[in-house]
């Protein structure tokens, strides 16, 4: 009997162990599967040319990275523009001045819309959005931004429901619900002790969220905004549907363009020579290792101050 | 004194406005989608299959079904996998270095590009297949949701009192008994939520099945053949010329974001039960 047990406890110990590990695996197998892929890519471009090169050309078996990699940069820096200050905005509003009765039912309603699949967000871009921002938002940036001397032409565009800012704005748009939960959540670790001494001393409610509860949880709350931007930057199917899959650098906001997701989305199972392929790799290599060095890099700035 | 009186109402309107804003955006999707799709909910959507391109009418139910087939079978691998890694860092791992690595690592890896996942699989399972298929798919999913499930179970086997695990080692219980029949008993109700959680988050995924589970015109529910799924086909419905297929498109976008929701709260209402219990 008791050596049934002990044979028991020494599978499971080991079994669960096993498949513990396994993440560690699956992270190294990643790294390893994804770098000798793009092996023959990097040799032949080298990597810093691949990274520095606009030429995206399967025809002549010729490519660079560029292009994706400033559409991808573009993209998660304008939404990052657009979502965070209405993300921290809801933050605020939910932790310090929405009714008590409300708290609850808002923070749910947040919570799920995060939860609404990335691909749901492209495809309502693509019908819904586009078309709208094709149709008012062009023509009010045409007549208004795009006169301006020099960043006029950033604005200027056509028939632009496809474009970089569609892209931006989805994007924006799907990052909004995950940010302002992941804020709220490092707003309200301020201890009450210390609004209310904020308060005690006089000061306002604006003093006590910008200069109390912001100074006390800036660490989590640039840790969420890190997080989301990691969010961002690898993002497909929202990005996908919207961005115009063009392989020129975007001109302007409203031209189409493309980033390291779509590309790889709408090409990699199309690739027609092997050096295509390991370009997608490589792309992906690069996607990975900044993706990755974000999350840890937030989970090491975020863990430094909530984890003690 | 006014100076700052009127910094803190223009403080507090601009966050109010930028709430309401973020909000107004965010319920608009959910209601254009209501809107705009709900007519194209039919009976032939679920029973019919896609008739030739530019064809009114046909219906997505290889879809529906090839994607129930795909997350069913990544919920049977990644679920079971994923409680069992989280078992061993709440019961055996502890506090050690390594399952402090691990729980990082496996929490970093709940961030990284689903895309990215989709091509590891293709590499390691297509490739030396010689084809896409349904088990590329899955396991594609399942590698999603395994960091998901063991970061939860983690958390939850680790709110159970110690006292309960103390009580039954007094009474001479082997370790797996004390895990399997006092601490998951305890957790049981979280162990439901989190596997509701981690459907939900795969239900949804489609980056990661583009080069793996791929897609089908054949209705064939063959593990090593290609299958349709809502998700990619819905994509490639929307990206496609045909009005009749942006109907589907709607429809498909319809079922798919009502499933991730009412599993969305299922999950919430579970963990909502463990703490009211």
């Amino acid at each position: 009997m008791k050596k049934k047990f002990i044979i028991i406890d020494f599978f499971l110990k080991h079994i669960s162990m096993f498949f513990a590990y396994f993440t560690l695996l699956v992270i190294a197998g990643l790294f390893l599967v994804l770098y000798i892929n793009s092996k023959d890519a990097i040799s032949h471009f080298g990597f810093f040319s691949f990274i520095t090169s606009n030429v995206w050309s399967p025809a002549f078996d010729k490519f660079g990275g560029l292009i994706a990699l400033v559409g991808t940069f573009l993209t998660t820096v304008i939404s990052a523009i657009i979502a965070i200050p209405i993300a921290l905005g809801i933050a605020i509003f939910l932790v310090e001045i929405c009714p008590n009765f409300l708290k609850t039912p808002i923070g749910i309603a947040i919570e799920l819309l995060a939860a609404i699949p990335s691909v749901i967000y492209g495809f309502w871009g693509l019908f819904y959005l586009g078309p709208l921002i094709e149709k008012y938002v062009q023509p009010l940036f045409n007549s208004t931004l795009a006169k301006l001397p020099v960043i006029g032409q950033y604005f200027y565009g056509y028939s632009s429901s496809v474009s970089l800012f569609t892209a931006s704005v989805v994007l924006a748009i799907m990052i909004i619900p995950f940010t302002a939960a992941l804020a709220r959540d490092a707003l309200k670790i301020t201890p009450d002790l210390l609004k209310e001494s904020a308060y005690a001393l006089g000061a306002t409610k604006w003093e006590t969220i910008s200069k109390v509860m912001f100074r006390y949880s800036k660490s989590a709350i640039i840790g969420a905004v890190l997080i989301s931007l990691g969010r961002a930057i690898g993002e497909t199917m929202a990005v996908t549907f919207v961005i115009g899959n063009q392989d020129s650098l975007p001109t302007s906001l409203m031209s189409a363009t493309t980033t390291v997701t779509a590309t790889i989305a709408n090409e990699f199972t199309e690739a027609s020579s092997h050096l295509y392929l390991s370009s997608m790799y490589l792309l992906a290599l690069i996607l990975f290792l900044l993706s990755f060095l974000l999350i840890i890099g937030s989970k090491m700035f975020f863990l430094r101050k909530t984890g003690n | 004194m006014r100076k700052r009186k009127i910094k803190n109402y223009i403080g507090l309107s601009i966050s109010t406005i930028s709430a309401f804003i973020g909000l107004f955006f965010l319920f608009w999707i959910i209601v254009s989608l209501i809107e705009k799709g709900f007519h194209y909910i039919n009976w032939s959507v679920f029973t019919q299959n896609a008739v030739s391109p530019g064809d009114e009418g046909g219906g997505l139910k290889f879809a529906i079904f090839g994607q129930l087939e795909v997350v069913g079978l990544a919920s049977l691998l990644g679920i079971p996998t994923g409680i069992l890694g989280g078992i061993y860092l709440s019961e055996y791992g502890k506090d050690s270095f390594l399952s402090n690595i691990i729980r990082n690592v496996s929490d970093a890896m709940t961030s990284i590009p689903s895309i990215i996942i989709g091509i590891f699989v293709y590499a390691l399972v297509v490739v030396p297949m010689g084809g896409f298929s349904v088990i590329a798919g899955s396991i594609a999913l399942a590698l999603l949701m395994i960091p998901i499930v063991i970061s939860s179970i983690d958390n939850i086997l680790k709110l159970v009192p110690n006292e309960l695990r103390e009580a039954a080692y007094a009474l001479g219980a082997p370790k797996y008994i004390v895990i399997f029949k006092v601490v998951a008993k305890e957790a049981i109700v979280g162990i439901v939520s989190v596997i509701l959680l981690a459907i939900s988050r795969i239900l949804g995924e489609t980056a990661p099945l583009l080069f793996t589970s791929f897609n089908s015109n054949f209705e064939s529910y063959k593990l090593n053949k290609p299958i349709a799924t809502l998700t990619v086909t819905m994509y490639d419905y929307a990206m496609g010329p045909y009005d009749s297929w942006h109907h589907l498109a709607w429809a498909a976008a319809i079922i798919l974001t009502f499933s991730v929701l009412l599993f969305n709260i299922a999950s919430r209402l579970f963990s909502y039960w463990r703490f009211s219990r």
